[in-house]
């Protein structure tokens, strides 16, 4: 260590007093292992949540066996098969996406392509306030106002298409306000705004000479839209529907309470249902034993489902980013 | 540190080095002491191999210039004399680079006390988001100097060695990005002299500025030059002429067959010899001005 | 001459026919996309105006016990919920804020490309997706069913929440920060905690608070996390960390499922203050991004 101060040559001390061999300093190495934890601590979070939740439920999983999948729900009777659930929330999130994913890239469409920079700022202002409502407010509009004026829609068409093959057993009386289709459409909203994010984050990474390219040889807009935007974004945005998709599976308040709260099976989309998540944030109060460790089965389910999804999306978004960076 | 403190003193009480006034005067029995001594380095971006077998001795209050055509290593080897392409990730430093006798890489040498010998100054300027006076005393504090009085004697010392001072002093309190590019950079060569390092490295500072400004830095780099050795990479021949006392010409050697490219030292000397009498043909065409 | 006739036979009109129309059809379809969102925002927004601006008073807002579901809207007030809110949001905040920081900065600072980096910020992205109600059976098993409820189980279901959401935030503004800043730290002899401290963070720090706001509107409209972790009282529990607590999305919740009309009066009520805190956090997050986007570039 001295030997640094040596050899400087006689006369030049000063700045070079001190030698260059120096420890790192602790605080130094222990601030990258306290931001290590907390990059940790996600996986950890996860981890535990798939532990701890397993554990809860393993009673339901050993005491029913594979019939956790029939559709028998009756707490009272001890049975707890979780079909209708898991079919509740297959409707509700499809119904969702049917009608959000349309409306948001056309939104997302509108954005990029159509409108003026300073027309986009206060649009995006819009949907994110479609964000910021909280899920039990949707719930509490949906319940209180907007379900008993769905009603009287679904009646008329509820009459209107009575008798008629298959749109008869699909929007036939009779109808409830609180139904399957009125949580999806609750849904829908709730859903709209990230996919309407996602997919205009994709579409905005459409390189401007492809669209000139089009322009250039005389497309119309949407010949230009369906020329060079689909097919550079087709990835993207089908990994921004799946990210909607998971967010329609798991939403709970807002689908708690308009969805009906009746487990059954049913081609009857305006019919009360009932759906993961929902039967767990109306049951769970008031459960123990099997009873319990069955809903915190149908989390579990709920959790590997969501878990899925999120993962297939999330790598179709980061492999259609990471391509377009090698491009 | 208590030694430097009175290193800094107001310019003109400083002892000029009696061995050089002017360039020409210099003979190789008045060669000041070496700084840095390079031997045989070669330097890796991962598998690619950067600049291949320099060698040179950088002297002590001398400004050694670096000039070379796009993609001949000049920055690479610059940055490799502070340590800084240890923040390039897979960068790699074959060969020997010596400073003041210690050998830069040798295993438990710190790139932090490297650094703060060996001060950096950078192609943009790069004033950091905070005011003109926290971007002076940001070194002097993570260096453990939180006294008030002597941080304002620092800032003050620093900006006038800058000659930014008259500028800024009443504003001291206003955001470094407040700045024109030349003020920006001044700003700059104040904070990194604000430590008090041995040597400065300089890397294209006015590639971003207006001749104005950049005529500002260039007359800075002669006033600070008897207290630092710098060390200059510079695009601007005209640059070279005009401040350095040594110049390295550095060139592009491409290997036909594997298609890569590879900085060389092709001459390095005194920067008259260089400039109107260069000894390799490279050399001659590139200051002449017909390659490069 | 023969060039001016030759211009006139131009045809720089727009294309007629099918692709005039199928072109318009699809601006107009975009357009309505857009309003078919405005519609229930607008019709959301005005009810719960209309409705919440009638219950709200300052006895509402400051008073207390939260009345039984029977009883008209004008008799006790809401503050145990708006209170429960603030404590456990409060908390939420203070654990995953610098937490989700730090773990932001060891995925940009320290990570780079290596794959456990790579790993936890994908993962980190995959658990923005895990549905909230999760959040609150996991706290439940972990925590309530040992150290029974309290607003600390609850903050730390929200917790569970917005770490990820933080993360992803900061990481994406750290990332803006631009390299130069970086080396001209360390260039003055700085180690890279000190780097990521004095420089980084200060850089980045209007883009992180912003992002960190919006999480934390988020959290505060959440409901699921809290029905298993802090369950609802009537009375106003100051102590966080330990009692059974009420918060007032868990007070709408219970509210909207009441027949009565009073309890429906009051989760109105509820909901405009839950939507007016949320809104006001969403515009300071505008307004701090603003303050400081001039350094991001």
């Amino acid at each position: 260590m001295s030997a640094v101060t040596e050899v400087g040559p006689a006369g030049t001390a000063g700045p070079t007093a001190s030698p260059l061999t120096e420890r790192r300093p602790l605080g130094d190495r222990g601030f990258q292992i306290l931001a290590l934890s907390c990059g940790l601590l996600v996986l950890v979070i996860l981890v535990l949540i798939a532990v701890t939740t397993s554990q809860q439920a393993s009673l339901w999983f050993t005491t029913e066996g594979w019939k956790i999948f029939t559709y028998n729900w009756n707490p009272a009777a001890n049975q707890f098969g979780a079909l209708a659930f898991i079919f509740g929330t297959a409707v509700t999130a499809v119904i969702a996406l049917v009608l959000a994913v349309p409306v948001s890239i056309g939104i997302a469409l509108l954005l990029t392509e159509v409108v003026p920079y300073r027309w986009s700022r206060p649009i995006v202002y819009v949907i994110d306030l479609l964000a910021v409502v909280p899920s039990v407010v949707w719930g509490l509009w949906g319940i209180l106002v907007f379900a008993p004026w769905l009603n009287h829609i679904y009646a008329d068409i509820g009459s209107a298409v009575n008798g008629i093959p298959v749109l008869g057993s699909l929007f036939g009386p009779p109808t409830s306000g609180a139904s399957f289709f009125t949580a999806g459409i609750i849904l829908a909203f709730m859903i709209t705004p990230i996919v309407t994010s996602l997919s205009r984050e994709v579409i905005a990474t459409v390189p401007a000479i492809d669209k000139e390219g089009a322009y250039a040889l005389g497309a119309t807009r949407l010949e230009m839209i369906r020329g060079a935007v689909w097919p550079h974004s087709q990835g993207g945005v089908v990994g921004a529907i799946l990210l909607g998709l998971g967010r329609a599976m798991g939403e709970t308040i807002a689908a708690a309470l308009v969805i009906g709260s009746s487990p059954v099976i049913t081609s009857h989309l305006f019919s009360p249902g009932y759906n993961m998540p929902a039967v767990i944030a109306n049951q769970f109060g008031e459960a123990s034993g099997v009873f319990r460790s069955a809903l915190m089965g149908i989390g579990v389910l709920l959790f590997v489902f969501t878990i899925i999804i999120n993962v297939i999306a999330r790598g179709i978004v980061e492999r259609n980013a990471r391509r377009k960076r090698g491009a | 540190m208590e030694q430097s403190e009175q290193e800094i003193p107001i310019q003109t009480e400083l002892p000029k080095p009696a061995v050089r006034q002017t360039t020409g005067e210099r003979t190789a029995e008045t060669t000041p002491p070496t700084v840095f001594d390079a031997k045989n380095v070669s330097i890796y971006y991962g598998a690619f191999r950067a600049v291949t077998d320099v060698s040179l001795n950088i002297h002590e209050n001398e400004i050694t210039a670096f000039i070379g055509p796009s993609g001949c290593g000049k920055t690479t080897v610059l940055r490799t004399l502070n340590r800084m392409n240890d923040l390039v990730p897979g960068a790699r430093v074959e060969g020997e680079v010596q400073y003041r006798g210690a050998s830069l890489y040798a295993s438990g040498v710190s790139p932090i006390a490297v650094r703060r010998r060996i001060g950096m100054v950078f192609q943009k300027p790069n004033p950091f988001p905070k005011s003109i006076y926290d971007n002076v005393a940001y070194g002097p504090r993570i260096n453990g100097e939180h006294n008030k009085g002597k941080l304002n004697e620092i800032v003050e010392t620093s900006l006038r060695g800058a000659a930014l001072w008259d500028e800024v002093k009443d504003r001291l309190n206003n955001s470094g990005l407040g700045l024109s590019g030349g003020q920006a950079q001044r700003l700059c060569i104040a904070r990194t002299i604000a430590v008090e390092p041995d040597v400065i490295l300089m890397d294209e500072p006015c590639s971003a500025l207006d001749p104005i400004a950049t005529g500002a830095i260039e007359d800075l780099m002669h006033e600070i030059k008897s207290r630092y050795t710098i060390v200059i990479v510079t695009h601007n021949m005209q640059q070279a002429t005009r401040v350095s006392d040594r110049t390295a010409f550095y060139s592009v050697l491409r290997n036909e067959k594997s298609d890569t490219r590879t900085g060389v030292l092709v001459e390095y000397g005194q920067t008259e010899q260089i400039f109107q009498d260069p000894t390799d043909p490279r050399t001659q065409a590139y200051v002449s001005g017909r390659m490069g | 001459m023969a060039v001016v006739t030759e211009q006139q036979g131009v045809d720089l009109r727009e294309p007629r026919g099918w692709r005039r129309t199928s072109n318009r059809i699809a601006t107009v379809l975009m357009v309505v996309s857009f309003v078919v969102v405005l519609i229930p925002l607008g019709f959301v927004l005005f009810t719960v105006i209309a409705k919440g601006a009638s219950v709200i008073s300052w006895q509402f807002l400051t008073g207390s016990p939260i009345p039984p579901n029977v009883l008209p809207a004008n008799i006790g007030g809401m503050w145990p919920a708006i209170l429960g809110t603030l404590e456990i949001t409060g908390l939420a905040t203070v654990l995953a804020v610098p937490l989700g920081v730090l773990g932001a900065i060891y995925l940009n600072e320290y990570g780079g490309k290596n794959w456990l980096a790579a790993l936890i910020g994908f993962m980190s992205d995959v658990m923005t997706g895990v549905p909230s109600i999760i959040m609150g059976l996991f706290i439940f098993s972990i925590w309530v069913l040992h150290f029974g409820f309290s607003g600390l189980a609850g903050a730390f279901a929200l917790g569970c929440l917005m770490l990820p959401i933080v993360i992803r935030s900061t990481y994406e503004m750290l990332r803006l920060v631009p390299n130069s800043l970086r080396e001209g730290s360390y260039a003055l002899g700085a180690t890279k905690s000190r780097v990521t401290l004095t420089v980084v963070l200060p850089a980045a720090i209007g883009g992180i608070v912003s992002g960190a706001l919006l999480a934390v509107a988020r959290a505060a409209g959440e409901t699921a996390p809290l029905l298993f972790t802090i369950l609802v009282v009537t009375e106003p529990n100051p102590n966080v960390f330990s009692g059974a607590n009420t918060s007032l999305p868990s007070q709408i919740f219970v509210n909207a499922s009441s027949p009565y009309v009073g309890a429906q009066d009051r989760g109105w009520g509820a909901a405009l203050t839950l939507i007016a805190i949320c809104f006001i956090l969403m515009i300071v997050a505008r307004l701090v991004t603003a303050r400081f986007a001039r350094y991001t570039h």
